[in-house]
């Protein structure tokens, strides 16, 4: 019986000229909504499919599905144009880095957030100022620098670089969250004997957990994408990283075609990001905002 | 607190320094060798002549910022970068505003699922997105050349391609990256007021347009200056997807300070030069920080 009364309300010539107004402003606005999912959404489609035509498909009919997967284009994305070799070189600059990062800046805040000390709040202040400058600024700088420490073109230069530059808004973080953590646990646990190290490690750290996830995240986002460092510091191909060795096939692909291989290539590059993004999408919005609502 | 409680708390205070001083010295080092010596030398760099294949830079007092005064090519990015500044914020932020409305009030279904979708463009690589798009504008195997082919183009649009138009397809890939990161923090700010002032306005007989002109937008102030002075940093910089998909061109009608700066010092040597360029840049970014402050500057409603 309802549900025979709400078919009837919703069929059209029951419309009143108020009910007609809000139907269509309610369908405009979900247009608005789904005009921007496939905007979003349409491009990564096309490339994912694209990947998978010959060169000669690809230029004769952009929009066309394959005909036949081409699956060595894949293989050559990953051997021939290096995808393979910039991943595992993004790997052993990110990981280190992400580790170096979130040791260094937990240490620091932990004591930062929970000692009294001459010059707490200077120190504090000074690796605040790191975040005031654009990094434009250092470049010149850094590679005489690098060039100077012998570390220019090598996988340690970038790990030691990349983490100083994610220390500051790291500690900044993390110096808030410890803040909040009960300072009560902390004292018990030196009574019962431990010493300070013990409960830095066994009782803070764990403590601070959800922090230290949320600026994991925050910070691999940041080394992974980042650009503008590895194409001063890393001047040698075999040791590019891959935003880095994206561009480079890019813009070698005007002199040497192999499209449906850079198809793949960005691909290759898109499908593990969605996928960790799928999964974990709640954890990294809150991460990636969060700079945006603590700042 | 025991006795026995205070002593072991007297005891772990004197020996403070046994965990501060190992804590942060290391972290200490590395920012000062890595971060504070380096812009502080480009404060030097910035006032010496140095072409690389000197050992030592000469200093020539403020002479590169003179220079830059008459520099047509750094007019020329800087322009781009102005164009991108009143550009870039505002379109985003009001893309960026109606669709958080409609997620948080309107009665669309799948809501999770947009929000998942418009933030996906952020975590993608800029350099990534760069290269997507370069496909996607690209006069031949494009598929925006297509479609303006059925809208009657007669000759394929290269879009990257043309000077006229270049300025315009960049910016316009970094509104379709950005918004999605605004979505999601519009969202958080909306939720975060009261259902109650709502409902009080639409008994009231207060239509959408006007809770959103008089509800959210003055009680989401604040989370709107921070996006805005975000956006205008971010066009600032603009690096990695120029580089990617112009490289400035062509005929440096994308050039931004950024792209001038890297290509003044990698790819022409000018060392001293650039970096004058690159603190030029820092001061406009640190101005319009502070002036976008400034000129948003309302009582903060508390509710």
């Amino acid at each position: 019986m309802m549900n025979k009364l709400k078919q009837a309300d919703a069929a059209p010539e029951d419309f009143s000229a108020n009910r007609l107004s809000r139907w269509t402003t309610q369908s405009l606005l979900n247009f608005s909504l789904v005009f921007w999912a496939l905007l979003v959404i349409l491009p990564m489609v096309w490339l994912l499919y694209s990947s998978f035509k010959t060169d000669q498909e690809i230029f004769f009919d952009p929009w066309s599905l394959p005909s036949e997967m081409q699956w060595q284009n894949f293989e050559r994305a990953w051997v021939t144009v290096h995808v393979g070799q910039y991943f595992i070189n993004s790997m052993k600059v990110v990981v280190p880095s992400l580790i170096l990062t979130l040791a260094l800046s937990s240490m620091t805040s932990y004591v930062l957030a929970r000692f009294r000390f001459f010059g707490n709040r200077a120190l504090f202040f000074l690796f605040m100022a790191g975040m005031l400058f654009p990094i434009f600024m250092a470049l010149v700088p850094l590679f005489f620098l690098a060039k100077d420490l012998q570390l220019l073109n090598t996988f340690l230069g970038l790990i030691l670089v990349y983490t100083a530059y994610s220390l500051p808004f790291t500690i900044f973080f993390l110096t808030g969250f410890f803040k909040t953590l009960p300072s009560e646990l902390h004292e018990a646990a030196l009574i019962d004997g431990a010493n300070e190290y013990v409960v830095f490690f066994r009782v803070m750290l764990p403590l601070a957990q959800p922090g230290l996830v949320a600026m994991a995240i925050f910070n691999f986002l940041g080394m992974w994408n980042q650009f503008i460092l590895p194409l001063v510091l890393m001047t040698e191909r075999e040791n590019y990283v891959l935003p880095q060795g994206l561009s480079f096939m890019l813009h070698q692909q005007y002199y040497k075609s192999d499209w449906s291989a850079l198809f793949a290539a960005v691909t290759i590059i898109m499908i593990p990001t969605l996928a960790v993004y799928v999964v974990f999408q709640n954890q990294i919005q809150k991460g990636v905002t969060v700079g945006a609502l603590k700042g | 607190m025991t006795n026995n409680a205070s002593a072991a708390w007297a005891v772990f205070k004197k020996k403070k320094y046994h965990i501060i001083i190992p804590f942060t010295l290391p972290s200490l080092l590395l920012f000062l060798v890595f971060v504070v010596y380096p812009y502080g030398q480009a404060m030097y760099f910035s006032l010496t002549k140095w072409r690389g294949l000197t050992p030592r830079p000469t200093f020539i007092g403020l002479a590169n910022f003179e220079k830059l005064l008459g520099d047509s090519l750094f007019w020329n990015a800087l322009s781009h970068n102005l164009i991108y500044l009143v550009s870039i914020p505002a379109i985003t932020i009001i893309i960026a505003l109606y669709l958080a409305f409609l997620l948080t009030h309107g009665k669309a279904r799948f809501r999770r699922f947009y929000r998942i979708t418009f933030f996906f463009p952020q975590v993608m690589s800029l350099v990534a997105i760069g290269v997507l798009w370069s496909f996607i504008y690209h006069p031949t195997i494009g598929i925006l050349s297509s479609i303006a082919g059925l809208l009657g183009a007669a000759e394929p649009i290269a879009w990257l391609g043309n000077p006229d138009l270049a300025l315009l397809a960049v910016g316009a890939v970094v509104v379709w990256q950005a918004v999605g990161f605004y979505v999601v923090l519009f969202i958080a700010g909306m939720e975060s007021i009261p259902v109650s002032y709502y409902e009080a306005a639409t008994i009231d007989g207060a239509s959408r347009w006007h809770l959103f002109w008089h509800i959210t937008l003055p009680l989401l102030w604040d989370t709107i200056r921070t996006a805005l002075v975000f956006l205008a940093i971010g066009a600032t910089n603009m690096f990695a997807i120029t580089q990617t998909m112009t490289q400035g061109g062509p005929n440096r009608s994308t050039d931004v300070l950024s792209t001038y700066v890297y290509e003044r010092a990698f790819l022409s040597g000018k060392f001293g030069y650039a970096t004058a360029v690159a603190v030029a840049m820092f001061l406009l970014a640190f101005a319009l920080s502070v002036l976008t402050m400034r000129a948003t500057r309302r009582e903060t409603l508390e509710y």
